[in-house]
């Protein structure tokens, strides 16, 4: 091959490569605008009066306006809302996270008869769409008399949080070695002092991934608080927000802005640990 | 003494895992069993009446007016189904492949891309239900501003355009979800292989359709099984931006709704069946797992083992 030739092949290559990941960054440059449009746009509008929507959508507002929140917190149950999940939410991760981690340290530390059958027992749940098993989850929390109770909900997040929890937590469990249990079995120590001081620590960072997996849905939830709680002073953000948006259909200007103080928590925890949200939200699909 | 030993560790993990174990009975397996016995029975409200055997499904596929309403939301389904597969799966992997190549700010672009997931399905709805509203909503407000003024329409207001400005709605949700699924297939592909196609063929399209996709094929597999589970399972963004009836004229009726609206009533009919609403939910179900089970066991048959 001639010296001129291969100059010309590789510039061939160098503006196929150019060409290409303009477009691909063009691409992503697009999608990019396009995802935080409709965010900025929300925060935007949270600080303008509802003719100044209407007038001009996406105009730079006033940031010292700040009406529309105030509204929120004086005239609305938000604040009430917004505890009712901290609570729910908060209660449920802690089942989640303790019955997770004791089931999976069972099944992934110990060997006994049954033990294979119990984790294909919980994965079991990971697939079933429980929407579909409302109406006897209905029965059940009246039968219960936790309806209209915040226990309804925490008891039936954990259940579906446990079996994602117990599979990441056995998998990652029965990789720790088991020198240093041995020794500390050889020195007396019982099986609760092994688990709670030795591997324990060890499992935080699967607990972490397991834990961010279950609180968005937990924290988002709308379906079964929709079916079990009526009581307004109960609801969670979500619900809430159902109630909220339908009081106030014709004020924009404070629609926008429960929107946006609903979506804040979970938005401004997501950019501070994008990565471990990533990483938990996708980890039942990336093996 | 070993005996004894034996003995209290069978009872500490008998401790550890019964607990977890009798939430997983009873608040998920136990109400999935008792759904499939409920669609076997007449309800009069909560109250459970006689066996009837498969009447309840009987009626949902067969007579006349919920034949034509499951049909109806069946179809709808569908149409959410493939539409997603399109919009959400198929501009992820474009997404995908644009981010494996680790462009200048690629990593702000993963992080923008994902940040509608972590929103609740609420507030999507409700944020798009104010931005297509006919008069006053950015989206007919930029067409008129654009000079585009005659594509401005009622989009959530007519038949036509409803269900598709929902999928719309969807699409921006979701969309990072197989996006970051399919990058973390693509970064696992090895490098060694990467090199090897680079010495064989200059063609990007021959290297995305005979080396990444191929090579990607895990998780296709689960993105495509969520993707159909969570489109036949449809609930929340049709339930705020459309309402319970699936309006307009149920043009955005889907099986979620129905079923929901079948099983507790709705605001312009009371009326609440739990038998016909299991039924539903059964034979939901039923299909889900099966359609389910041969898109995995079919999608897995041509995953490539590294």
């Amino acid at each position: 091959m001639s010296a001129a030739g291969t100059t010309y092949y590789d510039r061939r290559g160098l503006l196929g490569t150019l060409g290409r990941d303009g477009l691909l960054q063009i691409i992503l440059i697009a999608n990019t605008i396009l995802m935080l449009a409709p965010i900025v746009i929300m925060v935007f509008s949270a600080f303008k009066t509802t003719p100044q929507i209407f007038q001009s959508p996406f105009g730079i507002p006033d940031f010292g306006q700040v009406a529309n929140f105030a509204k929120i917190w004086t005239e609305t149950n938000f604040l009430r809302y917004l505890l009712n999940s901290f609570f729910v939410t908060g209660a449920s991760m802690v089942l989640i996270l303790t019955l997770g981690t004791m089931a999976a340290y069972a099944i992934g530390r110990y060997q006994f008869s049954g033990a294979s059958f119990i984790l294909m027992f919980f994965l079991a749940g990971l697939t079933l769409p429980l929407k579909l098993a409302i109406i006897p989850l209905f029965m059940l929390m009246r039968d219960l008399s936790i309806l209209n109770n915040q226990l309804s909900l925490i008891f039936v997040y954990t259940a579906m949080g446990l079996p994602t929890t117990v599979f990441i937590m056995t998998g990652f469990i029965r990789t720790l070695p088991s020198e240093l249990e041995d020794a500390a079995r050889m020195d007396g120590a019982s099986e609760a002092r092994i688990m709670w001081s030795i591997m324990l620590p060890l499992v935080r960072p699967a607990m972490v991934i397991a834990g961010i997996q279950n609180v968005v849905p937990i924290w988002n939830d709308f379906f079964f608080p929709l079916v079990f709680i009526q009581n307004d002073d109960l609801k969670t953000l979500p619900q809430g927000l159902t109630t909220f948006m339908g009081e106030y259909t014709t004020d924009w200007g404070v629609l926008f802005s429960g929107l946006t103080l609903s979506a804040a928590p979970i938005v401004i925890l997501y950019i501070v640990l994008s990565r471990q949200f990533i990483a938990g939200m996708t980890s039942g699909a990336v093996k | 003494m070993p005996h004894l030993r034996m003995t209290g560790r069978g009872l500490w993990i008998t401790a550890l895992i019964v607990p977890p174990l009798a939430f997983v009975a009873v608040f998920i397996v136990y109400p999935i069993f008792s759904a499939f016995a409920y669609a076997f029975f007449d309800w009069q409200g909560l109250r459970r009446g006689e066996f009837v055997g498969f009447d309840n499904f009987f009626t949902v596929l067969f007579v006349e007016p919920y034949r034509s309403w499951t049909i109806n939301a069946f179809s709808h389904n569908i149409v959410v189904f493939f539409a997603l597969m399109v919009l959400q799966n198929g501009l992820g992997f474009i997404l995908a492949y644009a981010l494996w190549r680790e462009l200048p700010g690629a990593r702000f672009h993963r992080i923008a891309v994902f940040l509608p997931v972590v929103l609740s399905t609420i507030i999507v709805a409700y944020l798009f239900k104010l931005f297509l509203h006919p008069l006053f909503g950015v989206v007919n407000v930029s067409l008129k501003g654009i000079g585009l003024g005659w594509l401005a329409q009622p989009w959530l207001g007519q038949s036509d355009t409803a269900l598709w400005s929902l999928i719309a709605a969807q699409s921006w949700h979701m969309v990072g979800f197989p996006t970051l699924v399919f990058l973390a297939g693509m970064q696992r592909i090895p490098g060694e292989i990467l090199d090897a196609v680079r010495m064989e063929t200059e063609s990007e399209w021959v290297k995305i359709s005979k080396v990444v996709w191929p090579l990607v094929a895990p998780s296709a597999t689960i993105v495509f099984t969520l993707l159909f589970v969570g489109a036949f399972n449809w609930f929340e963004l049709p339930y705020i931006m459309a309402g319970l009836d699936g309006s307009p004229f149920g043009s955005t009726d889907v099986l979620g709704l129905y079923f929901y609206r079948t099983a507790f009533g709705n605001v312009s009919s009371g009326q609440q069946d739990f038998g016909l609403g299991s039924a539903l939910a059964v034979l939901i179900f039923v299909f889900i797992a099966v359609i389910a089970g041969i898109i995995t066991v079919r999608l897995r048959a041509r995953e490539i083992q590294l």
